[in-house]
């Protein structure tokens, strides 16, 4: 089978609009060949990840792009960077004057090009961004999963500057999740014998992500059993987790992601995991590293926080202040801390104790001195990358034990009875 | 002989290394220096500048096409690379700094068996097409 160009590729291919959108085109045509396309297909939108600084090479690249004429074929929104434009502090240009400058001279050469400067983790969280059955480019790997699983959206994983090329040209290779037989989940988690409690609680699906991932590797899984009342954040937390444990890029969830009204629709019997409670206390136990004791700092919103989960913490703080000195991080999109000044959480939060860093990451882009101890998250993915890449000890939490922690400066412990149990 | 199939082309030739396990490229390398960094790998700290690298599959990341491209800019990536299960992300690397700085990487990838008598070649010459031969140093 040998893939079939229509005459715009091979125009693109012939460099007719230019060396920019000739080298995209040669990056589409050569992906394509390798996962065995038999043509391309157009996308309505994409989120990039390789304007996050990782060397010279990301600046050359989008300069070549840049000074050789390219244009932007869909409407393509950005990923975190390893600077925030907004706080230059977080990552002082001292610590390291190439990194610092080269990831924003980054910054501004992809808004040139034309994307939307988004700089977020989390674009699902933002209006105006592509729906159920649209086509689509993304990269960043929690972003791919809730986008496939949750909206129902159809991306593969796409890597550094593949990704930029399917923005430019419009297009992807038509394999893997865009096709209706690569959608189809090749194992089943059955949740359905869990307590009420357990299933109900915020720490849940973050421990089930966690799990998933870490059985089904990049297999497309599908779990029955979930509430029909979770939320966004609640897939935002199994997206995540199971992106980070594992390499899961669509997950479905029976009665509750757009493509799983019920288990035949996506799952034609196989291999099937039934996870019980103690599954879920061994996923705690194996992302919360540290010993309970007095933190060193919080680190909250990875993915970034929601507009909910900020209301959440306001609720949950009831007008307490955290404990003198501790950093307590809540990474978010400028679009969110827009959405919780205006209604007035972001004054309230800080006040309170919080920084609110935009643009960034807090396991790549953090004060670093400020994180480093014993830090409390109430996220999987950051429970699951920062003892490597920040070398923290993880005291891994709900949502109201974290804030609880917040105020108290030592970590504090809910009494879950499934936990316990 | 033996005959790859093209993931990204190009002709190279050098010292054979076979890596013992997996290897992210993003994070588990150091483009500036060439070494494997990745604390679990079992190769941690062999340098990869210069060698014909035998890598049966590549742990997948994002950010290594970025890691490739940024050591064949340096002068320190593997003269080439051949897998057995084809890799997205490197060849899309090699492309991108060849087209960038005019240096190629091949990448190419061969069956489990080719891959096992390949294993036991001291060097390989990678021609254009496609064709692997062994080298007498």
């Amino acid at each position: 089978m040998s893939l079939q160009l229509d005459d715009i590729d091979t125009a693109l291919l012939a460099g007719r609009e230019g060396k920019a959108m000739q080298l995209a085109m040669r990056l589409l045509v050569q992906a394509a060949e390798i996962m065995g396309a038999p043509y391309l297909i157009p996308i309505r939108f994409a989120h990039i990840d390789a304007c996050f600084y990782t060397g010279r090479a990301h600046v050359d690249f989008a300069r070549y792009l840049v000074e050789n004429g390219a244009k932007l074929g869909v409407t393509t929104w950005t990923n975190t960077s390893l600077v925030s434009l907004a706080d230059p502090a977080l990552r002082p240009e001292t610590s390291d004057p190439e990194m610092v400058n080269g990831a924003r001279e980054l910054m501004r050469l992809y808004t040139e090009l034309g994307c939307k400067p988004t700089w977020t983790c989390a674009p699902y969280q933002l209006p105006g961004g592509p729906k159920f059955g649209d086509h689509i480019a993304a990269g960043e790997s929690n972003a791919v999963s809730y986008y496939n699983s949750v909206v129902g959206c159809r991306t593969n994983k796409y890597g550094d500057y593949l990704d930029v090329a399917c923005a430019l040209t419009g297009k992807v290779p038509f394999a893997g999740l865009h096709a209706d037989e690569g959608r189809r989940a090749r194992l089943q988690f059955d949740c359905t014998a869990l307590p009420d409690d357990c299933r109900d609680g915020d720490l849940f699906p973050h421990l089930l992500g966690h799990r998933m991932g870490a059985i089904a590797g990049s297999r497309v899984a599908v779990v029955s059993g979930l509430s029909a009342r979770m939320t966004k954040d609640g897939g935002k937390a199994i997206s995540a987790a199971a992106a980070a444990s594992g390499g899961v890029e669509l997950w479905h969830g029976v009665g509750v992601t757009p493509e799983a009204p019920e288990l035949a629709a996506v799952f034609n019997g196989g291999e099937t995991n039934v996870v019980t409670t103690d599954d879920l206390r061994r996923a705690h136990s194996q992302l919360s590293t540290a010993l309970d004791g007095p933190l060193d700092a919080i680190a909250l919103g990875t993915p970034h926080f929601s507009f909910a989960e900020f209301g959440e913490v306001v609720t949950l703080l009831g007008g307490r202040h955290v404990k003198t000195g501790l950093p307590c991080f809540i990474s978010t999109s400028r679009a969110v801390r827009k959405l919780i000044a205006a209604k007035g959480w972001l004054a309230t939060l800080e006040t309170a104790g919080f920084q609110i860093p935009v643009d960034v990451c807090t396991y790549y882009s953090p004060r670093i001195p400020a994180l480093r101890g014993r830090v409390m998250t109430n996220a999987a993915k950051w429970a699951y990358y920062a003892p490597g890449m920040l070398g923290v000890e993880v005291a891994f939490g709900s949502l109201r034990e974290c804030v609880e922690s917040a105020v108290a400066g030592d970590v504090w412990r809910e009494p879950h009875s499934w936990l316990m149990r | 002989m033996i005959q790859g199939t093209v993931l990204n082309a190009g002709e190279a030739e050098g010292p054979v290394l076979a890596l013992d396990a997996p290897l992210s490229f993003w994070g588990g390398f150091d483009p500036r220096t060439g070494m494997i960094l990745d604390a679990h790998h079992p190769q941690r700290g062999v340098c990869l500048a210069g060698v014909i690298l035998l890598m049966r599959e590549a742990r997948g990341s994002g950010s290594a096409p970025g890691a490739i491209a940024e050591a064949i800019r340096l002068g320190t990536a593997p003269a080439a690379i051949i897998f057995v299960t084809p890799d997205v992300n490197l060849a899309i690397g090699a492309q991108v700094a060849e087209t960038l700085y005019g240096k190629a990487c091949p990448v190419l990838a061969v069956n489990a068996g080719d891959y096992e008598i390949l294993k036991r070649a001291a060097n390989l010459r990678i021609w254009r097409g496609g064709a692997i031969s062994p080298e007498a140093v």
